[in-house]
């Protein structure tokens, strides 16, 4: 059974249409990735799988419950976990207290949010860094923190918004083996990603959306072939 | 661990002084340490929605207000001493609150306009009090001032010296509470969304409720500030208790102590009254006495806070002190 179903999403922006008629899939354990060209509506599906906002048409199920329209919160407490494109640190907090304010949406009490948080921070390499002030991280570790900090509230379906961009490539691959890992680890996850060096290598389902429209979808290495895909990404370039 | 036990042994050794000051105070100082104190409280109670929740409010004087008149009400009419007085001013305290912070936080309000927002509360408050005869309107409300020797802890009636203990004891209460609320699952909500609001509500927190907390707390706190002034000063007017200067007053001490922290608003606090009154002695001594002298101070002492101590007196201070895990 899919863990998270989107059923014929449709979204619009003062008559702009961002999304029209999107279904997907997400298997329980599934690794899939939502790739497209700029200003494709991936950010805009994304955002209303984690209750940004709601949508105009369409339906949102998380297994098997319909999570439309919810809040952030609300979805987050669901199971849904996710990250920023732009990455939101608390940025006067030190790296444990950010991921500490994450895992008290399971954690009883802050004694025991703080022993899953340092478990997580080992998990992700940031155990060294505890201490410092999110603010001081790097760009590669903030990132990492960011995903600290959502799999600290204990999700289901982790939700990964253009992670890699900005990584140099060895880091993209650090990052590949820990997401990686994860979902060895059971965690479902679905990412919307520009970098295609980290979809090839973790995706197994790859879906491209195009002026709002899904026009491909399956394994990574039929959908870099197929000649949709290509035309999108390419064929406007070219059309210049 | 070395730095919260130093932090401890100030703590016991500021508690120890602040104990024994009555024993060696003359009347004035112990009226200059009972105005620190209550500033230090005041501070405190605003730090919690600002400096922990990060909604800033510049209209805290709405809750002075409004707790001074409830208790100073039912003494007036009825009576009925401060101590059940606090109740109806913490309930009109926290119905405003969270009447503020529903209209704000319900319709997105947030930053300056919310700030806008208290302000404009406040004001409209003072206004509406000038028109409630019941309650003196414009002409004040008094409370019968008596010479007693002997404290009426009851009535609140009595040597300053009970009113200095007694806002010493809120004062560390308001410390104490503050302390453990930083440090409970409130404190980390709260200041997950003063640092990110977005990202608090996408790791699960229901942003809504915890501000609602955050300005509901401080309003109750504050309704002390109120009922403390009604009785300290037996006298109150809408014009100044409601005015924006009384907020102002109240939110200087934790923005040179250290917003967010909790020594600020007490080390911001004695730093100012001290200061700003011996200036005022110290001026009126030479023969150049003239109103808003304390104003001029400070928006000085502010501008330099500002300017060479962003964070604050008490950051930097720890920093030299050694203690610096947050305390």
């Amino acid at each position: 059974m899919a863990l998270l179903e989107i059923r014929s999403l449709g979204k619009s922006f003062r008559g702009l249409r961002a999304v029209a008629d999107a279904s997907l899939e997400v298997p329980e354990g599934g690794l899939v990735a939502l790739i497209g060209p700029n200003g494709a509506g991936k950010t805009t599906i994304f955002n209303m799988a984690a209750g940004v906002y709601a949508p105009d048409e369409g339906q949102i199920l998380f297994s098997g419950r319909r999570i439309d329209g919810l809040r952030p919160d609300q979805i987050c407490a669901a199971g849904i976990g996710r990250t920023f494109q732009i990455v939101k640190p608390f940025a006067g907090l030190s790296v444990l207290d950010n991921v500490i304010v994450g895992a008290l949406r399971r954690a009883p009490s802050v004694p025991r949010a703080r022993e899953l948080a340092l478990g997580i921070l080992g998990r992700l390499d940031l155990a060294a860094k505890k201490d410092l002030p999110a603010s001081s991280l790097t760009l590669p570790d903030r990132k990492r923190l960011e995903v600290a900090r959502a799999l600290a509230t204990g999700p289901r379906l982790l939700l990964l918004d253009e992670v890699m961009a900005g990584l140099r490539p060895t880091e993209c691959d650090q990052m590949v083996e820990v997401f990686r890992e994860l979902n060895r680890g059971g965690l479902t996850i679905l990412l919307i990603e520009h970098v295609m060096r980290a979809v090839m290598a973790l995706a197994r389902q790859v879906v491209v959306l195009h002026h709002g429209e899904i026009i491909a979808r399956g394994a990574p290495a039929e959908v870099v072939r197929d000649p949709a895909v290509l035309e999108c990404y390419l064929g406007e370039d070219a059309a210049i | 661990m070395s730095a919260q036990r130093r932090a401890a042994a100030l703590l016991a050794l500021l508690a120890a002084a602040l104990l024994a000051l009555p024993l060696v105070a003359n009347a004035y100082l112990l009226s200059v340490a009972t105005l620190i104190l209550f500033f230090a409280f005041s501070g405190q109670a605003w730090n919690v929605m600002m400096g922990f929740a990060g909604q800033l409010s510049l209209g805290h004087s709405l809750y002075v207000g409004l707790g001074a008149y409830a208790a100073a009400g039912l003494f007036f009419h009825f009576g009925i001493g401060p101590w059940a007085g606090i109740w109806l001013a913490i309930a009109v305290c926290v119905a405003a609150g969270a009447a503020i912070g529903f209209l704000a936080f319900r319709f997105g309000i947030s930053g300056v306009y919310f700030a806008l927002l208290t302000i404009a509360f406040a004001e409209f408050t003072r206004i509406g009090f000038d028109h409630i005869g019941w309650l003196g309107g414009p002409g004040g409300l008094f409370i019968k001032v008596e010479q007693r020797q002997a404290a009426d802890l009851l009535n609140l009636r009595g040597p300053p010296v009970m009113f200095y203990y007694v806002m010493l004891a809120l004062a560390a209460g308001a410390f104490a509470l503050c302390a453990w609320l930083l440090r409970s699952r409130a404190g980390y909500y709260w200041q997950a969304i003063r640092e990110n609001e977005e990202a608090a509500q996408a790791l699960g927190i229901n942003t809504f409720r915890w501000k609602m907390l955050a300005v509901v707390i401080s309003a109750a706190m504050t309704s002390f500030s109120g009922v403390f002034f009604a009785f300290y000063y037996n006298n109150l007017f809408p014009e100044t208790i409601f005015h924006i200067s009384r907020s102002i007053e109240i939110i200087l001490g934790p923005i040179i102590g250290g917003i967010g922290t909790l020594f600020g608003p007490i080390l911001g606090a004695a730093v100012l009254t001290i200061l700003a009154d011996s200036i005022t002695d110290l001026l009126a001594a030479v023969g150049l006495e003239f109103p808003g002298v304390k104003q001029v101070f400070y928006g000085v002492v502010l501008l330099l806070v500002v300017m060479f101590l962003p964070h604050g007196i008490w950051p930097a201070l720890a920093r030299r002190l050694g203690l610096d895990r947050k305390s």
